[in-house]
């Protein structure tokens, strides 16, 4: 009989390997879902793995990958953190869209002026519409012991009524015929956010996200906060003992996933989205979740994952052009992929073993 | 009874069977959670309990079929939960929300080519010259069979957990599972069939919401019913009346804010839109505000898996 | 006398470590057999075996002249062998009948239950009321239910493991009367415990294990406890040296410290008043859950109390938290090493720095010196005998005794003034204890003021220069330990109401 025996040391191999596993298996049993669609499944793992990178028209899809990492990898460090602290923001998608919002009306409400200063005061507005509305569950646990699960959940609900609100309200184009949405950033060059190095899709916000994995690396690695986040998840009563306050710690998490996912919202708002519509967010801020535990809530290992997922977006979207896949199938694919990371996880701390009598030969020295 | 221009008896049937899907996905939830397990997919399984029920009834043309299909695709799902959490000890936060956008994923793959169908109709129960009776016949005898159901679930979990055998043994492993292992109980294995069962539940909740609430197939049909229903949970204590209660008025909520939003209330539809998430904050911020009152009759293992070293 | 059980040649190993090996003994009917060793002996993985928890690799046992093999407790409990467990088989939110239904096969209706709980907790002298939570029950109160929960089933073997450590002298004596009135009826009892004066008060027969193997056989009441406690050890024990040192100035004080407790069926403390000065060891007793963990997170800072309550040195520091405490020269040393004092899943080095950051300068602006921090773990090891492959290895993967070793040492190597020890022996074998003990003595004899908090007597006599006792929140005046009596440390556990009285009035 199989069964699972706890190591007495967390396992280094597969703490690096379960990604490598979990990509595999998901790309085997996605396969399968492909053949059991009519799908050939060579091709269109080639086309979603392969092609953006590689591919005819990988000059262009390249620079898509950064386009769509950036943003999932900013808001997916902000999430580690808490993650790694047990605190759990699901929110972000609602931070992302407030932090959007904020950012995009400082800018449009200076239109059209020209000044250098406008695009750096939107990226602070951005970042405060984000933290703002990561403030209310985190001063809520605090104060009231509420549940920041749900409740960061729940605004994310009225952060969208609130962008249908501005998209065809108080932020909609006066000189847009009455069709909903904002004015577009593309024709207001001091607070669009542009390319810096076009060929590889690099905007103000992909700087940002490597930027801050490079910092979050740091914090995690060397900082007494890292130490106090990792140990408040991995102990709370250690933590306590520590001298952790629980409350700041809620804040402190809380407060920069907030400000993070706000940014990525505003560098999207001002670059590749272009303006506030009723649906310019596009769930990033619920992969992105996938994209942290990918990453092992590593910072650096959340640049990878990020990149990957982002090529199952780009991939996937040319699979629904040249192949008519479905785009859910691509959803279900997300999901299985941070399914088989779970599960493969069990090997970093458990091994399996046969029965009693492996466990002998092994005691029996 | 007109209030406001609003039909009072009109509200209050309509919310009965407004608030049946978090009722149902509640109730399993509620039975979860007792057993010590937090599963945060039930939104997953709900939806996917939508189009599983919804795909059944269309074929079989039996709205009765769909309910069970619903509740099979529900459990099916949840299954992945309780493999992943029970034999794989992964993480109960994460899983769940895997286990969500799994669902949404799931969900919205298999209802291609379902769009603009629709579903058979689940008739009301015949009560004959009952449902005649004034105002009273049309709250209480003018429901679907599931109405029914929905309650009658409600009375059958509170006595199975408060007087049988089962619900001791299912408490007694979300309060302690060190202890119950102790004593001989298999806790992974009860945790385990607690969690088909909530999957089921919320599989049948979901495919109510396409049967019956909206009925057809649409992306995203639950939007975020499943965690209105974890909420309810919580607002509940732990306690199925209590269940039944919160989702009656969160079913209120929602049934009188469509109602404003017709009659053409000066309120602006936006606020009327967002009323039933935030209500279900504040009423989550009362509840847990009171000196750690909700916190204290949660069950003491929640959320922590159990693995026997030796 | 019938045989009742014989368990024979039997073995059991764990990844990296043989639990028994070759075990043999036999209980008759009537019989009250000790199983004596130290922890790690081996000696709760044979009555896991024999109460169908944990299946044996190799060897055989029989039961009534059966083979006996239970797959499972509920075989076991069918053919009748019960267990009263040490720790971890009741629940604390549900009531005392529904508690004790848990443990039986066909347990009858509740009102009916309830009924037979009452009559046999009667007639055995254990009184309890089937409708009380159990969460609100003392520690004493506790083991009745359990010890109700196999009484009901008529058992043929009653396992009991450990059943004295949460009892008072007085509620020990009630024990003994229970087990021996069981006995006279024919049921055998088999009684773990590592106290050798209550197995020779107790015992017909005894079986020593060491390391997983039988060492010896014998009669308690003709063995003196010394010799039995060189058979369980395998060697001679040395008790620790005293240095008597003159007491200081006051470097703790508490003054009617009361506050919640932050745990579930946690103990508030009602007016807590003592000083303890440099140089001065006072040692604090009582049966578990009576305020002792309230007490440890009152002094180490987890729990914050107004300024006034709590000195350091004279300075008011009540409201400081942990970090700030250690700044201010006190260390704490909490009883649950897997969770509290260290996080199981760090490293040595990781777990070296949650507390000594401060006092040993592990960080510079906020970065941590992480090879100094390193450098202090293995000092710590080196100095303090922790056995271990490294510094780099998770806290978990040592044993109890290793564990606490290091994270005593991690306290004591920080030059504290003040150290505050909750249960600083427990689980840990003899020969770490004694070299546990010595430690922190040597701290006292440095200058250094020490309150140990304990559920062992013998180890608070042996160390401590004043004793106090904790009843349900409440300390009693501390007294010193030169010429207290058993007799006199049973009435300040029994109740401290009394004492109560006069500590206000002195």
């Amino acid at each position: 009989m199989l069964r699972l025996e706890k190591r007495p040391n967390p396992s280094r191999f597969w703490l690096y390997a379960t990604p490598a596993v979990a990509v595999a298996l998901t790309m085997f049993v996605g396969g399968l879902l492909f053949a059991l669609m009519g799908k050939n499944p060579f091709e269109v793992i080639r086309t979603i793995f392969w092609d953006p990178v590689f591919g005819e028209f990988a000059f262009y899809l390249r620079g898509q990958l950064l386009v769509k990492a950036g943003p999932l990898i900013l808001i997916a460090i902000g999430l580690a953190l808490g993650f790694r602290a047990g605190i759990w923001n699901i929110g972000a998608e609602g931070q992302y869209i407030m932090g959007a919002i904020c950012g995009a009306a400082v800018g449009l409400a200076v239109f059209p002026t020209e000044n250098r200063l406008i695009f750096p005061v939107m990226i602070v507005a951005g970042a405060f519409g984000g933290w703002a509305w990561a403030m209310i569950p985190a001063i809520l646990k605090t104060r009231f012991n509420t549940n920041e699960i749900l409740v960061s959940l729940m605004l994310v609900y009225v952060a969208e009524t609130i962008l249908a609100k501005a998209a065809t309200g108080f932020l909609k184009n006066p000189e847009g015929m009455g069709f909903p949405g904002s004015r577009n950033f593309s024709s207001f060059p001091a607070a669009r956010n542009s390319y810096i190095v076009e060929s590889l899709g690099l905007h103000w916000g992909g700087v940002a996200a490597l930027a801050t994995a490079v910092l979050a690396y740091i914090l995690l690695t060397r900082h007494i906060a890292g130490f106090q986040i990792k140990l408040a998840g991995q102990a709370p009563r250690a933590a306590r003992f520590h001298g952790v306050s629980p409350a700041r710690l809620v804040v402190m998490c809380m407060g920069i996933s907030g400000a993070l996912a706000g940014l990525a919202g505003l560098f999207e708002v001002a670059g590749p989205a272009g303006q506030i519509s009723i649906d310019f967010n596009t769930g990033y801020g619920f992969t992105a979740i996938i994209v942290a535990f990918l990453g092992r809530l590593n910072p650096l290992g959340i640049v990878l994952a990020g990149i990957l997922m982002a090529l199952t977006y780009v991939g996937g979207e040319m699979a629904a052009t040249n192949l008519g896949l479905p785009s859910a199938a691509i959803q279900v694919f997300q999901g299985m992929l941070l399914f088989f990371l779970l599960a493969v996880d069990v090997l970093t701390n458990y091994r399996f073993r046969l029965g009693a009598g492996a466990a002998r030969a092994a005691g029996v020295k | 009874m007109l209030i406001g221009g609003i039909n009072v008896e009109i509200l209050i049937a309509s919310l009965m069977v407004a608030s049946v899907p978090i009722l149902l996905a509640a109730l399993g939830e509620l039975v979860v959670e007792r057993s010590g397990v937090l599963n945060l997919g039930v939104e997953g399984m709900m939806i996917t309990g939508a189009i599983g029920g919804f795909i059944i009834a269309v074929q079989t043309q039996s709205p009765v079929l769909g309910f069970v299909g619903g509740a099979v695709s529900g459990a099916a799902i949840s299954a992945v939960f309780a493999l992943l959490t029970q034999v794989f000890l992964a993480n109960q936060v994460a899983t769940g929300l895997a286990l969500t956008m799994f669902g949404l994923g799931v969900s919205s793959l298999a209802g291609q080519g379902y769009n603009g169908i629709k579903p058979p109709a689940t008739g009301s129960v015949p009560f004959g010259p009952l449902a005649d009776i004034p105002f009273l016949g049309r709250i209480l005898f003018s429901h679907d069979w599931i109405v029914y159901a929905s309650i009658a679930l409600t009375a059958a979990i509170w006595w199975v957990l408060k007087y049988t055998r089962t619900g001791l043994i299912i408490r007694a492993v979300g309060e302690s599972h060190e202890a119950a292992h102790a004593l001989g109980y298999k806790v992974n294995r009860i945790r385990l069939l607690c969690i088909l069962f909530g999957g089921a539940t919320a599989g049948m909740g979901g495919a109510y919401v396409s049967l019956v609430r909206v009925p057809q197939w649409v992306d995203g049909i639950t939007s975020g019913a499943g965690w209105i229903a974890l909420a309810i949970v919580v607002f509940a204590s732990w306690r199925p009346w209590r269940v039944l209660i919160g989702a009656y008025l969160f079913g209120g909520i929602s049934v009188l804010q469509l109602n404003l939003q017709a009659a053409g209330s000066g309120i602006p539809v936006e606020y009327l839109s967002m009323a039933p998430y935030l209500i279900t904050i504040i009423v989550l911020v009362i509840l847990s505000s009171g000196r750690g009152k909700a916190s204290m009759s949660a069950p003491a293992a929640l959320g922590q898996n159990f693995h026997a070293s030796r | 006398m019938t045989e009742l059980l014989r368990v024979d040649g039997v073995t059991k190993a764990y990844p990296g470590v043989v639990a028994n090996s070759d075990v043999s003994f036999s209980i008759s009917e009537g019989e009250v057999h000790a199983l004596l060793g130290e922890n790690g002996a081996g000696k709760s993985t044979l009555v896991k075996m024999i109460y169908g928890l944990v299946r044996p690799d190799s060897g055989s046992m029989t039961f009534r002249g059966q083979p006996y093999h239970p797959a499972k407790p509920a075989e076991a409990r069918r053919l009748g062998v019960a267990m009263v467990f040490q720790h971890f088989s009741l629940f604390e939110a549900l009531d005392v009948a529904e508690n004790v239904a848990l443990g039986m096969e066909s347990p009858p209706p509740m009102r009916e239950l309830a009924g037979r709980i009452r009559a046999v907790s009667e007639e055995y002298g254990l009184p309890l009321d089937p409708t009380r939570m159990v969460g609100d029950l003392s520690a004493g109160e506790r083991q009745r239910v359990e010890i109700i929960r196999c009484l009901l089933q008529d058992p043929k073997l009653l396992i009991m493991d450990e059943p004295t450590s949460v009892l008072t002298p007085q509620e020990v004596e009630i024990l003994f009367r229970t087990l021996r009135q069981l006995s006279a009826e024919g049921t055998a009892i088999l009684y773990i415990s590592h106290k050798l004066e209550e197995i020779r008060a107790l015992c017909d027969e005894a079986t020593i294990l060491r390391r997983g193997k039988v060492v010896a056989t014998c009669t308690p009441r003709d063995r003196t406890a010394r010799e039995m406690a060189e058979l369980m050890v395998g060697a001679a024990l040395t008790p620790p040296q005293r240095h008597p040192g003159e007491k200081g100035e006051v470097a703790l004080g508490l003054s009617d410290l009361s506050v919640d407790s932050p745990i579930p069926f946690g103990t508030s403390l009602k007016g807590v008043s003592f000083t303890v000065a440099k140089g001065e060891v006072l040692g604090i007793a009582g049966v578990a859950g009576n305020g002792q963990d309230e007490l440890l997170l009152a002094l180490s800072g987890e729990l914050r109390v107004a300024p006034d309550k709590l000195r350091i040195a004279s300075a008011p520091a009540g409201d400081l938290g942990p970090a700030e405490r250690r700044k201010a020269g006190l260390v704490a040393a909490p009883e649950d090493r897997y969770g509290h004092a260290a996080a199981p899943d760090m490293s040595l080095v990781e777990n070296a720095f949650l507390t000594a950051g401060v006092r040993r300068g592990l960080v510079k602006r906020g970065f941590i010196d992480w090879a100094a921090t390193r450098a202090f773990a293995e000092e710590v090891i080196a100095e303090y005998d922790v056995r271990t492959p490294g510094p780099d290895v998770a806290a978990r993967a040592l044993s109890g005794g290793n564990l606490q070793k290091f994270l005593i040492g991690r306290e004591l190597n920080q030059s504290p003034s003040v150290i505050v020890i909750n249960q600083p022996t427990w689980g840990v074998d003899a020969a770490a204890a004694a070299a546990i003990r010595q430690a922190i003595l040597d701290r006292a004899a440095g200058g250094a003021a020490v309150v140990v908090i304990s559920q062992d007597l013998d180890e608070l006599l042996e160390v401590s220069d004043s004793f106090a006792v904790l009843n349900e929140g409440r300390l009693t005046k501390p007294r010193p330990v030169l010429g207290l009596t058993m007799d006199e440390i049973g009435l300040m556990m029994g109740g401290a109401h009394g004492m109560e009285v006069a500590h206000h009035a002195g």
